[in-house]
């Protein structure tokens, strides 16, 4: 006979009330881990798109992502000179605010040179870049539809093409256009420090020929090491693997997001046992009598202890279910990326399950000091 | 002694009960000594701290006593410690209890927690019920057994308790005050169940109460005062 669930069926709508409160506790310590493993998605998301195995940048920096970084436009040619070098591409990486539509849109801009390496993953509808200047294929985040005209930095682009899931670092959703118009973008002086400069001397029209990175893809069998030693080495730049490049992003761009929200989840989770501590030590307190009687009448500690601990997981078990379906329900409308992993839901529960457990040692506790006696009274 | 000879199944001997040391000593219970014989219905009267409680709880094994021997049905259960290490198990199937306030518990039907007694007790769950249903129609509240106790009337509420106190079959019941919520009919009819009890099983009934309504209900009748019995009454002879 199973005590600890005739007692949830006898007070089953107080029961599923705290099981729900504390299910929402425990939604949000699923939605901190979820939110962080999407601060890290989101951070490899742009560093991934390439599909790169080299990163070339300006010497003495880490960038593109983590530092500033310009280097000459015919970097990419040098870089693909080296041997086992298959592909290359130049890139340039900007972060913006543009108007448009009557509100403020934050943008990441791409620029890449169609047909070779750094462009959009998977185009999720309409094209990809067909003409040289002035289209831009831009993620699904925007908000941008195909055949949208928008104005970046006093030109108009036409959207051919969505992408999904493509975001930087910051979050902020993915717009890729032509390695020209972003160099236009990012490097065209506005009029007046334009003609201040025109009157030092002769300058190239329009904006210079400078990029952010050039990133390479190396024969099967070559070795990455190599090549990277070989930039590094013969063209005074700085280069990483794509591995070094991840662990920048992942250990320096989020490292203190991810030690902030770590932090708050480990609070949460103390929170969290506290509160399944007092939950299931009211629980006791409220069947003491019910406790003594059991004693008296010759119920051994197992029965009793197993009332208690039975209880504890059932709450926290129905908490986590609460929590876990609540959390994958409404994780599509966070502003940012909240990406539930299975194995982050599993660990949940895992602690959940000990916590209960640790939780319950207090009711456990208070209910072996019960005095049998206690029944006896009035 | 003859082995063949009866034996009270309660043998208590200068058994005594004292709480604190020194100056701030009291003795709820000072040197009793006591027999208790099979299918005897025995009463404890006395005022409030008289040391009839402490008394129950002593033959119960539910306190320690400080001094003297306790036997319970031919086995030294105290004698200086513990002779028995799982008293619990002991109460189970030795002793039945019956409360004051039914202490039947809320979260198990009326079936569920007469069974309790037998699922604890180790016996099969389809043994457990049909025991259970047996005491229920036997105490007549065989036809609540799917109600749970808040929806029971005191008297059947009582009866219910009877029921899980004699549900293993105990060979000694101890009832605190258990016919002080119920009108004399009804509390007549509860102190006739445990009569009948007493004699058909060859158990031994100790009631403590003040209800002067069922005094004549006892074969023997011990009153006490400051930790001492101090009378012994017959009003019925023993059967």
């Amino acid at each position: 006979m199973n005590l600890a669930l005739r007692d949830i069926r006898h007070h089953l709508g107080r029961f599923l009330m705290t099981a729900l409160g504390l299910g929402l506790l425990l939604g949000v310590v699923l939605s901190m881990i979820g939110i962080y493993r999407g601060l890290v998605a989101d951070a490899l998301a742009l560093v991934r798109t390439p599909a790169a195995e080299v990163w070339v940048v300006e010497t003495g920096t880490r960038g593109p992502f983590a530092e500033g970084s310009r280097i000459p436009g015919d970097t990419r040619e040098s870089i693909a000179r080296l041997t086992g070098v298959t592909e290359t591409g130049s890139m340039t990486f900007q972060s913006l605010e543009a108007s448009h539509r009557e509100r403020k849109l934050r943008l990441q801009v791409v620029g890449w040179e169609p047909g070779r390496l750094g462009g959009p993953p998977a185009i999720a509808e309409g094209r990809g870049l067909a003409r040289s200047r002035f289209e831009i294929v831009a993620d699904i985040k925007t908000g941008l539809a195909l055949g949208e005209r928008i104005d970046l930095g006093g030109d108009t682009f036409t959207v051919v093409g969505t992408t999904r899931g493509a975001v930087s670092s910051g979050g902020d959703p993915v717009v890729w256009m032509a390695l020209r118009d972003s160099q236009v973008l990012q490097f065209r002086l506005s009029p007046a420090p334009a003609r201040r400069e025109a009157a030092r001397g002769p300058v190239a029209a329009g904006a210079p020929d400078t990029i952010n990175a050039v990133v390479a893809r190396v024969a099967p069998g070559a070795s990455v090491e190599a090549v990277v030693e070989a930039a590094r080495r013969w063209k005074h730049l700085a280069a990483m693997s794509q591995d070094e490049q991840e662990t920048i992003l992942t250990r320096s761009v989020v490292e203190k997001a991810r030690q902030q929200i770590g932090l708050f989840t480990t609070v949460l989770l103390v929170v969290s046992t506290v509160i399944i501590a007092l939950i299931i030590y009211t629980m006791t307190m409220d069947k003491i009598r019910e406790i003594a009687t059991l004693k008296l009448i010759g119920a051994p500690d197992g029965r009793i202890v197993g009332l208690i601990v039975q209880q504890a997981l059932a709450l926290g078990l129905i908490g986590f279910t609460v929590g876990a379906s609540l959390i994958t329900s409404v994780k599509d409308l966070f502003p940012r990326r909240v990406v539930m992993l299975p194995e982050d839901a599993a660990s949940l529960g895992l602690v959940v399950v000990i916590v209960c457990l640790v939780a319950s040692g207090l009711g456990v506790r208070l209910a072996l000091r019960v005095d049998p006696a206690t029944a006896l009274g009035g | 002694m003859n082995a063949d000879a009866p034996r009270p199944l309660v043998e208590c001997r200068g058994l005594a009960k004292h709480y604190g040391e020194g100056e701030a000593r009291v003795d709820a219970l000072k040197a009793v000594d006591l027999d208790l014989w099979p299918g005897e219905v025995v009463g404890l009267l006395g005022p409030s701290g008289s040391g009839k409680t402490t008394l129950l709880n002593l033959i119960g094994c539910i306190v320690e006593p400080s001094a003297g021997t306790l036997h319970l049905d031919g086995e030294t259960v105290w004698q200086g410690k513990w002779l028995r290490p799982d008293l619990r198990r002991l109460r189970l199937e030795k002793i039945g209890f019956i409360f004051q306030f039914h202490n039947l518990l809320p979260f198990l039907d009326v079936s569920e927690n007469v069974a309790l007694v037998l699922d604890m007790a180790g016996r099969p769950k389809a043994e457990a019920l049909t025991r259970a249903r047996e005491l229920l129609d036997y105490l007549e509240v065989g036809h609540r057994r799917t109600a749970k106790p808040s929806s029971l009337s005191g008297g059947e509420a009582q009866r219910v308790a009877i029921a899980r106190a004699l549900a293993n079959r105990p060979r000694i019941i101890l009832a605190d005050e258990p016919t002080a919520a119920l009108d004399g009919e009804r509390a007549g009819i509860v102190m006739d169940l445990l009569r009948k009890v007493a004699v058909e099983q060859s158990a031994t009934v100790v009631v403590v109460t003040h209800d002067e309504k069922i005094w004549d209900r006892f074969d023997r009748i011990f009153a006490l005062r400051d930790g001492r019995i101090v009378t012994q009454d017959t009003p019925r002879r023993r059967p």
